[in-house]
């Protein structure tokens, strides 16, 4: 369970992100959507850690992030580029995460076995160092680094941008696969509405740092959200 | 800012010593060598002089960074770009300090007798001369930026020169000499440099128009990887994959890369004093050499912990890693480094028993007292390091900053130790500096503990400064 309260963060007097209670039960596949801007890297950030929460705090599995560092163990994350080692190969770059989260090759090996579609040969044995890779590419080990050692809690920012079709499409199968193991937490933030639909039990809307929606997915969610997003749109056309 | 008030101090410094030296010339060259002429002698150094300015500004001056993919796609012309950046670079410090002495030298000439024009034009020669080493700087730099080890084209280039010089192939100290007072006589013959000057300007102009073509900059290089057998590691137990990463971090990065490299320089830094007498007499010098060459990996590399890992920094703060083994790895490393270079070093001895044992004592200091020292001081680093990408026209991403903060971990124990020595004595001085690193060694534990806390307090300012794109 990941439990926020009352939780805010500003810069420089301007408050980003504004939450008063959140829960995410275990084993919940989580979306969180929203424009530009909305507070979702912001929130994944608290809840790794990577910036101070100005009040309030986040508390994963009974561990408030930002006082002890105990929730490392059984959480892992892909935010952007900068969790990749650019001057290393896929392989150095999985074994090196695995050796952090108490894996050995062999534990790492079997694990990469499992993504060989996913990767596309692309990433493993080419001989490449990560920052030689397609942003895609780089993108897919990123994501595929963070299921290394059974992580409960897995976070991904915007994992479909930048990916081929093929490669979403087997992406979204991949968090279906994740979701339905038990106990395993997945948060995944989204600008594609379609996707996130399609993997996520719920999704959370954020605007201006503000939950302004919390679904619980149905068929009719997609249209629902794309209501919502769209109606900001027919507004700011009738305000001209 | 510290360090910005320190750069205006030496500055100043430095412009107050050429003017001195400007207006103090003429007398010094009188009295010491009364039956030649001053001006004729004074051109006869004028190579040395070009030597050392090429060197200097080598390691301190730089091309004035920009930033062109976002030009390439405006109407401004290619040509318009690069002749800012180089007209900009006339315009460095390192052009004008020389004026600071090649003034007031003239102007003494001048009212001790010598004809107006003659020197006049002399002047103008002068300044073209700057202008010359200013732009044949930048193409040596260019070329040391292909290059693995970037030290080696101005090595090479210097040191060819003075040999010509030395073993007078090519006497370049008089053809220079008397090709300034040529000059100096007929007026006409500025057209020389002149065109050097433009010769020079214009092979600058070409190198940086080559590279301002999108496709050179789009086009990454992809690179062979270069594995090797790190698994000798392991004996270091936990910290192993952190000094596996360090390793390939300084093999597989150009600018770690050719910081490595420094080692060689070094282990030979020595020499430049060992084979001079006057060296031989000053033992609070051994220590200095000592510190210096067996902690020049050291401080090259340590002072940028941990902005080396800064592109990859949030990986490792949301990784379960523990500061201390991160931090621990790199200590080794540094340790490493300081024995091996202590250990190349024992042909010193040759010099001097004294030598060695100043070196060992360094080493000592080095390794218990400086690795933490500079660990500390890297809990304040807020600047980030782009090891993927090179800024266009900035060849090495190096400046005088980088000098100016091995002065505290250098100076201080230099100026124990020559105290220690002149008040009580050699011995007591080489067992200061082998207690202060021995309890730096027996209270590492403690230090670290106090160093990992300072990190853990700046880790989010960090953390953000990192993900700054400058």
């Amino acid at each position: 369970m990941i439990y926020t309260k009352n939780l805010t963060k500003s810069f420089k007097g301007t408050t980003v992100l504004n939450i008063d209670e959140l829960a995410i039960p275990k084993g919940q596949s989580f979306g969180l959507v929203g424009n530009n801007g909305a507070g979702k890297t912001t929130y994944f950030s608290l809840l790794l850690d990577l910036i101070k929460p100005t009040t309030g705090n986040i508390t994963n599995h009974d561990v408030v992030v930002d006082e002890s560092e105990d929730w490392k163990p059984f959480t892992s994350s892909f935010i952007d580029e900068s969790f990749l080692i650019g001057y290393l190969t896929p392989e150095e770059y999985f074994y090196f995460i695995g050796e952090l989260r108490g894996q050995n090759k062999a534990d790492v090996d079997a694990l990469l076995s499992n993504f060989e579609d996913f990767f596309n040969g692309e990433i493993i044995g080419r001989r490449k160092y990560l920052r030689d890779l397609s942003k895609g590419n780089q993108k897919k080990a990123g994501i595929v680094a963070a299921l290394i050692g059974n992580p409960e809690v897995i976070i991904l920012d915007e994992p479909f941008a930048n990916l081929d079709p093929t490669t979403q499409i087997r992406l979204k199968q991949i968090i279906k696969d994740l979701a339905k193991q038990k106990g395993i937490t997945v948060l995944v933030s989204s600008h594609d509405l379609m996707h996130v639909t399609e993997v996520c039990e719920r999704i959370v809307v954020l605007e201006k740092g503000n939950v302004v929606k919390d679904l619980e997915t149905n068929p009719a969610t997609l249209k629902e959200l794309e209501a919502h997003f769209g109606s900001s749109v027919l507004l700011a056309q009738e305000e001209e | 800012m510290a360090i910005n008030i320190l750069m205006v101090f030496f500055a100043l410094y430095f412009m107050v010593s050429f003017a001195a030296l400007g207006f103090g010339l003429l007398f010094l060259l009188k009295e010491g060598f009364p039956d030649q002429d001053p001006f004729v002698l004074a051109n006869k150094y004028i190579f040395y002089w070009v030597i050392g300015d090429l060197l200097m500004r080598f390691f301190l001056q730089k091309l004035p960074v920009m930033s062109v993919k976002p030009l390439l796609t405006l109407p401004i012309k290619r040509s318009t770009v690069v002749n800012y950046v180089l007209g900009k670079s006339a315009l460095s410090f390192f052009n004008f300090l020389p004026l600071f002495a090649i003034i007031p030298f003239s102007i003494m000439l001048i009212r001790d007798g010598y004809a107006s024009p003659m020197i006049l034009t002399w002047m103008f020669t002068m300044i073209i001369l700057v202008l010359i080493i200013n732009f044949l700087n930048f193409i040596i730099e260019s070329f040391s930026a292909e290059s693995e080890f970037s030290f080696l084209p101005i090595l090479v280039i210097v040191s060819v020169l003075i040999g010509l010089n030395y073993f007078e192939i090519l006497p370049l100290t008089t053809l220079l000499g008397n090709g300034l007072i040529a000059v100096a006589n007929n007026s006409i013959f500025i057209l020389i440099p002149v065109l050097i000057l433009i010769i020079c300007y214009a092979f600058n102009f070409k190198l940086l128009r080559g590279k301002l073509f999108l496709d050179s900059s789009l086009q990454s290089k992809v690179s062979e990887v270069n594995a090797s057998d790190l698994s000798w590691t392991r004996r270091f137990g936990d910290i192993s994959p952190f000094m596996q990463l360090d390793l390939k971090l300084i093999w597989r990065n150009k600018r770690t890369k050719s910081m490595a490299m420094m080692m060689l320089f070094g282990i030979f830094y020595g020499l430049f004093f060992y084979t001079q007498k006057q060296f031989l007499e000053m033992e609070f010098m051994f220590a200095f050499v000592g510190i210096f060459s067996t902690g020049i990996f050291l401080i090259n590399f340590g002072q940028f912990i941990p902005a080396w890992d800064s592109g990859y920094y949030k990986l490792l703060m949301s990784q379960n890693i523990k500061y201390e083994q991160y931090l621990r790895s790199k200590i080794i490393l540094m340790t490493i480094s300081v024995i091996v270079i202590f250990i190349l070093g024992i042909p010193y001895v040759y010099f001097g028993y004294k030598i060695l044992i100043a070196h060992f004592a360094a080493a000592v200091y080095n390794i218990g007292v400086n690795t933490h020292v500079i660990l500390l001081g890297g809990a304040y680093n807020r600047k980030k390091i782009d090891l993927d990408k090179k800024a266009a026209f900035n060849y090495q991403g190096t400046g005088a900053v980088q000098w100016l903060i091995g002065i505290p971990l250098m100076l201080l124990p230099m100026a124990m130790f020559g105290l220690t020595n002149w008040l009580v004595g050699f011995e007591a001085a080489v067992a200061l500096l082998i207690i202060l690193g021995v309890l730096g060694i027996v209270f590492h534990k403690k230090l670290m503990k106090w160093i990992v806390k300072k990190f853990l307090n700046s880790k989010y300012k960090m953390i953000d400064a990192f993900s700054q794109d400058n």
